[in-house]
């Protein structure tokens, strides 16, 4: 099976992180790099080379870099935190909560090596659940961006937003889903493909190979429409409720657990505003290992082919 | 009063201190009682540091809490809030009758301190070994920006130097020159309920004698020590502290927990405890504030 209009593959979302916060800092000097002795590989040294006084080297020692962080936003100054989200969210999560969160400061939290793209790390480093974890606290907001494009964006809406918020990066190109004009709007929503069959509610990088199974699905004569999240908290739940009355038919994909994570967020807000039936597509309760992205993704039913069977059977057994 | 901050040492007003500190004793058992809540053991061993920071070392302005030019303080032995907010409230932050709402619902004064309802609050604490690295955090932002009239200070006490962030940011701040990074430890000896042992109520100290000057010189620490309970000796090192030397600075000060009343001295289990009436008046009675006598309704003694 081939695809129809099989996607580029984008710029690692990393470089961008980079690239992206040395360009935001040469405009204003209250943004800092705090890197957790991970800069050559989520490319804070990109940063450093920019800025090499505003870049911080605060060392193998996590916790005491989100509290530094949090000092130094008091004092009106925006750090980005430089570090995978195995130690940007779990580890340093009482940081968060008490230092970050709650007092709302204005810390950017912008890990890369999200989801199951680490380097062939295994459990340690695969985090599949930062997106139920983050959006459970108090006022913090979670954005992750489809590709290279909108990560760009993203960081730069990050930059200019005043508050706690976590944005997902990932270390690996993914592929391209967006034109150099596309626009990031902050809590919205965007349907990325029209179909009247089922609607795809997908986030991350997770969504263009969504929109890729959806073409296959297509071969088959399902139309399925995808809608892409990328602000994961705050939900736009009137796009969400506009997919459950499109369709009826709601099928969440994401790079996640579907315990809390996106899947967990749309039921959620469904069975408020219009009671609908959500199917979840994800990682179940399982353990994750290393192994190369692609192996990963058929592995966890993430690929576009895996994720076009599992919504055919959905919509077999319906 | 008015002992007026940052003032050379030898006018300081000793005198004026110690009242202060006993205020903040006198403050510390009224709100606890009242609330039927909160820490005890901690607070009163804690009242002549806070009374020197606020009435001495720091450069703030209670009529104007976020004054930016003004020295930052973190409270990182959170538990200990009642201390803060009676150093505070004499300092003229707050009306001293709203200690009284300590610990109660839709209070200013959080069991434990929350910057985002307190004006005056530098950081919210009460996770312990977290105060530090936020204060590290000041201290790296103000000299980061050239904002070298920003001091800061931070309470840690000796059990939450068991906390691995402690140590974290105990390594990370030599690293950085933060010199105008002062931390103090209210070494008191006795963490909640501590480790079992031969030491009084079987209980060992948090740490041995002399182990926290040796780590924290280990750690690079340019380290001070000092009698927590001589208001003229913390007047001295704290002015002392802030000569910087390239070094962030740690005072290990030296206290008895549940100093200033002698039936909670020395024992673990008031780190936190409800207080009996017969032990509030007694409490109150030590610290120069005896309660007034009760009276039944013909004015006799009550029965």
């Amino acid at each position: 099976m081939t695809l129809a209009t099989p996607l580029p593959i984008g710029r690692p979302m990393r470089e961008i992180f980079g690239e992206t916060v040395a360009e935001l800092a040469a405009e204003d000097s209250r943004i800092y790099m705090l890197d957790g002795d991970v800069g050559s590989s989520t490319r804070a040294d990109i940063f450093e080379k920019a800025h090499p006084d505003r870049y911080l080297q605060m060392g193998i020692a996590e916790q005491n870099m989100l509290g530094v962080a949090a000092g130094m936003a008091t004092l009106g100054l925006i750090p980005f935190i430089s570090t995978f989200v195995s130690f940007a969210v779990v580890r340093p999560l009482d940081q968060i909560r008490v230092l970050i969160a709650q007092p709302r400061l204005n810390v950017k939290i912008t890990p890369g090596y999200s989801g199951m793209f680490t380097g062939q790390t295994g459990m340690s480093h695969i985090v599949v659940d930062d997106l139920a974890i983050m959006r459970s606290l108090p006022n913090m907001v979670c954005v992750a961006p489809a590709d290279d494009v909108e990560a760009d964006l993203a960081l730069r809406w990050a930059a200019a937003y005043d508050g706690p918020c976590y944005v997902r990066l990932v270390r690996d190109p993914t592929a391209r889903l967006f034109d150099d004009d596309h626009r990031f709007e902050f809590g919205k929503a965007s349907w990325v493909r029209d179909g009247g069959d089922v609607s795809l509610v997908s986030t991350g990088a997770q969504t263009p190979r969504t929109l890729e199974a959806a073409e296959l699905l297509a071969a088959d004569g399902i139309d399925a429409g995808v809608l892409h999240v990328a602000t994961v908290k705050p939900l736009d739940i009137e796009a969400l409720v506009g997919a459950a009355e499109r369709t009826d038919n709601v099928i969440t994909v994401e790079e996640h657990t579907v315990l809390g994570g996106l899947g967990g967020a749309v039921a959620e807000v469904l069975s408020e505003h219009r009671p609908t039936r959500v199917h979840r597509i994800g990682l179940r309760d399982v353990d994750v290992q290393s192994g190369p992205n692609d192996a990963l993704l058929d592995i966890y039913g993430l690929s576009p082919a895996r994720v076009a069977e599992q919504v055919r059977a959905i919509l077999q057994a319906s | 009063m008015n002992v007026g901050a940052a003032s050379p040492a030898a006018t300081v007003d000793l005198d004026a201190l110690r009242e202060v500190a006993r205020r903040i004793r006198v403050e510390v058992i009224r709100a606890v009682n009242h609330a039927r809540a909160g820490h005890i053991g901690g607070p009163l061993s804690e009242a002549e540091i806070l009374a020197v920071l606020y009435f001495h070392a720091l450069r703030v302005r209670p009529d104007d809490p976020d004054w930016p030019d003004r020295d930052r303080f973190i409270l990182s032995k959170g538990h200990s809030s009642i201390g803060l907010y009676a150093a505070m409230a004499l300092r003229g932050y707050f009306p001293v009758e709203e200690l009284l709402t300590f610990d109660a619902a839709h209070s200013r004064l959080q069991g434990h301190p929350d910057m985002t309802r307190l004006p005056g609050l530098d950081m919210s604490t009460g996770s312990l070994g977290m105060g530090i690295s936020a204060a590290m955090g000041i201290a790296l932002g103000a000299r980061l920006t050239g904002r070298d009239e920003i001091r800061s200070f931070v309470l840690l006490g000796d059990g939450e130097c068991q906390e691995g962030e402690v140590w974290e940011a105990a390594m990370a701040a030599p690293r950085y020159r933060l010199d105008n990074l002062i931390a103090i430890v209210d070494h008191n000896r006795i963490q909640q309920y501590g480790w079992p042992g031969d030491g009084p109520d079987g209980r060992i100290p948090p740490q041995e004698p002399g182990e926290l000057v040796a780590k924290w010189r280990a750690f690079g620490w340019r380290v001070l020590e000092v009698d927590g309970h001589d208001v003229g000796a913390l007047v001295r090192v704290l002015d002392e502290a802030v000569e910087g030397d390239g070094r962030p600075v740690v005072v290990i000060a030296n206290t008895i927990k549940g100093k200033g009343v002698s039936f909670m001295e020395g024992h673990w289990f008031w780190h936190t405890r409800a207080i009996k009436p017969e032990e509030y008046a007694a409490a109150m009675a030590e610290l120069g504030e005896p309660l007034p006598a009760a009276t039944d309704a013909d004015g006799g003694p009550a029965r």
